[in-house]
């Protein structure tokens, strides 16, 4: 079964490139990748079994479902249970819990109106039909996203559609990625970058985030065969001692990125500080909207205390340390115990992209065994 | 699959249904084991598979109950009328026997088009027709409007199981082969894209079919066979290893092998989704001696619903009931039943 029209993926490809990893890796390298669909693909073809036992892979913070504060699902939550709104979602975030442990999926079982949506433009179909109702969007994403959150926003206004907000937890990647880089507790020695982020953003953003932690970034993709040319690439630079920024996936990424993409996105929204849930405060590592699309900030509209994000679940679920590599999922004591992705502590064992679910779902670790069997 | 009987209902009568209760992973499992099967308990219903053989006068009978709440009820390739008459016939072929009477309940919402309806019977009268199955009883309720979506419908089938026919995971043994009958995920992907308007329409159609004739003529040509599953709700992956937790197997699969058509690859790819967990309507994964397999092949690729047929893996010892599978790029790992629903990925 091919995933994809199977051109980067074979077993030769892969093993080619592995064989050219073996022959040239002369010391123990960490290298994060930061994109959980890129954790998905490590995890799930079990591309470590294929490196050499010098090098460690780290599984980053790239799943925005993960790094979205319980905050926020409390104020979706509220806004549901107690000002009647219809909640849109995609459906990743229905099984996140807020503080109290309950996700989405229980308040929406338990009659209170949530939908998931597939696009954030089916929510101005859904909003012009009913204009009696409020449509609150749970805008959660990454650069990847964003722009289509602010194209919807636009054709919002364009639309004059009055009863549709954002309740936003949007953010960008460099600044996470700088911050955990440079934080010596993570102790990354060089950085796979998500290749659909960087489709948008371009390669300008990494080679100046290259220089600012003074460590290699290789730009990736998501095929297996991506993957191992992100690690061999990175661990070249990492043995001649550059510092650099790399694009290994050039035929998706341009070097300019989506510039369409960004003038939307920084149309409708600004840069700003931002808390990662499980990571803390980051500076200019989230978006929100400019003062002049604020009628759709559900946050003003509905005086939401999201403005001043904390971070409640921290203490209970480790996740951040898991993805800011200063922790391994193995070693969590609620991993495969308490957590599952039945019983969920953390939104990290509910993703498609959440380390957790990937490990557990995907890998030996909850088995306690080695992961390749012969 | 073991009963917990003794454990009574721990977690489950705390909470409510959701929707993971639905889709066949492990919640849906436990559903069944913890609140159905704990109460229903008797020695016909302990195999949980798709249907039950029961002792008859003139050999066996297998029985077998089902129920359909697809939305959309018109999709690309069926509608529900087709699917759960192709369902029910599906699962009876499963226990080996030949569909015989079916019932047909329908719970309806106020509001709903008598004109839909009538397609939908009469679908369901030639599905029927064609497979020699007569619909002998059934029952009509109305509920108000909002209360269902359209229609659901509810059956019963009872078939008469092929004489020296004796299909269960138990037969199971070490070297087995495992086929999977056509390409895997059209059924899923097709409800999903045509509910969700995702812009795939008419590329990925839903693959309800009835299997009988492909699966009759395997039957009375291949001795033999052991097991025979229908792939429908959770997936391959998830059937596989219903199959080898009941078997007390380990069971490996290669990921090369299992067909896939090209529109249901990429979609997936495109939606974030494991095409191995994605439901079928017209998947059957067949366990039989290797020394039968090639045998087995034939028989099945000169249907028109088996000409993609393929060996996808292997029993390979007595071991923890897990399922294996060798990655595209040669590597192992473990193939789990899914806890949650699959969604689509957000980025």
């Amino acid at each position: 079964m091919k995933l994809n029209d199977g051109t980067f993926s074979s077993q030769d490809e892969v093993e080619i490139i592995a064989e050219r990893i073996c022959r040239i890796i002369d010391r123990k390298w960490r290298i994060m990748e930061v994109c959980g669909g890129q954790t998905r693909s490590i995890v799930k073809y079990n591309v470590e079994a294929l490196l050499p036992p010098q090098i460690e892979l780290v599984h980053g913070p790239g799943c925005p479902v993960c790094v979205t504060p319980s905050v926020v699902i409390d104020d979706a939550v509220s806004l549901v249970k107690n000002r009647g709104v219809t909640l849109l979602t995609f459906g990743d975030m229905m099984r996140v819990p807020d503080s109290g442990g309950k996700p989405l999926s229980d308040y929406r079982a338990g009659g209170n109106s949530v939908k998931i949506i597939y696009s954030p433009l089916d929510a101005l179909d859904f909003a012009a039909a009913d204009t009696g109702r409020e449509f609150v969007i749970l805008a959660v994403g990454f650069e990847t996203t964003a722009p289509l959150y602010a194209f919807a926003i636009t054709e919002a206004r364009k639309r004059k559609i009055r009863n549709l907000s954002f309740l936003s937890s949007l953010y960008t990647v460099p600044a996470a990625i700088g911050a955990i880089a440079s934080d010596s507790e993570s102790r990354i020695d060089g950085i796979l970058a998500a290749g659909h982020v960087c489709s948008i953003t371009g390669e300008r953003e990494y080679e100046i985030l290259s220089r600012k932690i003074n460590k290699p970034v290789v730009i990736t993709g998501f095929e297996p065969a991506d993957i191992m040319l992100g690690i061999y690439v990175c661990l070249k630079l990492l043995q001649c001692g550059m510092a650099t920024s790399k694009n290994a996936y050039r035929r998706a990424v341009a070097k300019e990125g989506n510039i369409k993409a960004r003038q939307i996105m920084y149309e409708v929204f600004e840069s700003c500080d931002s808390v990662w849930h499980g990571i803390g405060l980051i500076p200019e590592s989230g978006l929100r909207l400019k003062k002049e699309y604020e009628q759709f900030d559900a946050a003003k509209r509905f005086s939401l205390k999201t403005a001043k994000m904390d971070d409640k679940n921290r203490f209970i679920c480790p996740a951040g340390e898991i993805m800011q590599g200063k922790m391994q999922a193995g070693q969590c004591k609620y991993f495969g115990k308490q957590c599952t992705p039945e019983t969920p502590l953390g939104a990290a064992m509910i993703t498609a992209e959440g380390v957790c679910s990937i490990l557990y779902n995907y890998s030996s670790v909850k088995y306690g065994k080695a992961a390749v069997i012969r | 699959m073991k009963l917990p009987l003794g454990c009574n209902i721990p977690e489950m009568e705390k909470g409510k249904i959701t929707m993971a209760h639905g889709n066949g992973g492990v919640l849906t499992q436990r559903l069944i084991e913890e609140v159905f099967a704990a109460n229903f308990d008797n020695a016909y219903l302990s195999e949980l598979n798709d249907g039950a053989v029961l002792p008859w006068s003139n050999g066996n009978l297998a029985m077998t109950s089902d129920s359909f709440v697809v939305n959309p009820l018109f999709f690309p390739g069926g509608n529900i009328g087709e699917l759960a008459v192709n369902g029910i016939i599906n699962d009876l072929l499963c226990c080996g026997a030949v569909p015989m009477f079916m019932s047909a309940s329908f719970i309806i919402e106020e509001g709903f088009e008598i004109s839909k309806l009538n397609v939908i019977a009469s679908s369901m009268a030639k599905v029927a027709k064609d497979n020699g199955m007569y619909i002998v009883t059934g029952d009509t309720k109305v509920v108000e409007r909002g209360k269902c979506d359209g229609t659901y419908i509810s059956g019963c089938g009872i078939g008469n199981v092929l004489h020296g026919v004796s299909l269960s995971p138990k037969n199971i043994k070490c070297g087995d082969a495992v086929i999977v009958t056509a390409p895997i995920a059209e059924h899923g992907i097709s409800i999903l894209t045509s509910r969700e308007g995702l812009g795939f329409e008419g590329k990925i159609q839903s693959d309800t079919a009835s299997l009988k004739t492909m699966i009759t003529n395997l039957l009375f040509n291949v001795p033999d066979i052991r097991a025979i599953r229908d792939a429908t709700r959770g997936g391959v992956a998830t059937v596989l290893n219903e199959i080898a937790e009941a078997s007390d197997k380990t069971i490996i699969i290669d990921e090369e092998a299992v067909p896939i058509n090209k529109n249901a690859a990429a979609a997936a790819a495109l939606l974030g989704l494991d095409p191995l967990y994605v439901a079928n309507e017209g998947v059957m994964v067949i366990i039989l001696p290797m020394e039968r397999a090639a045998e087995a092949l034939s028989a099945l690729k000169r249907d028109r619903h088996g000409k993609d047929a393929a060996i996808v893996g292997e029993v390979m010892d007595d071991g923890e009931g897990e399922v294996y599978i060798k990655t595209i790029i040669g590597t192992e790992r473990i193939l789990p039943t899914l806890a949650n629903e699959q969604f689509p990925r957000i980025c």
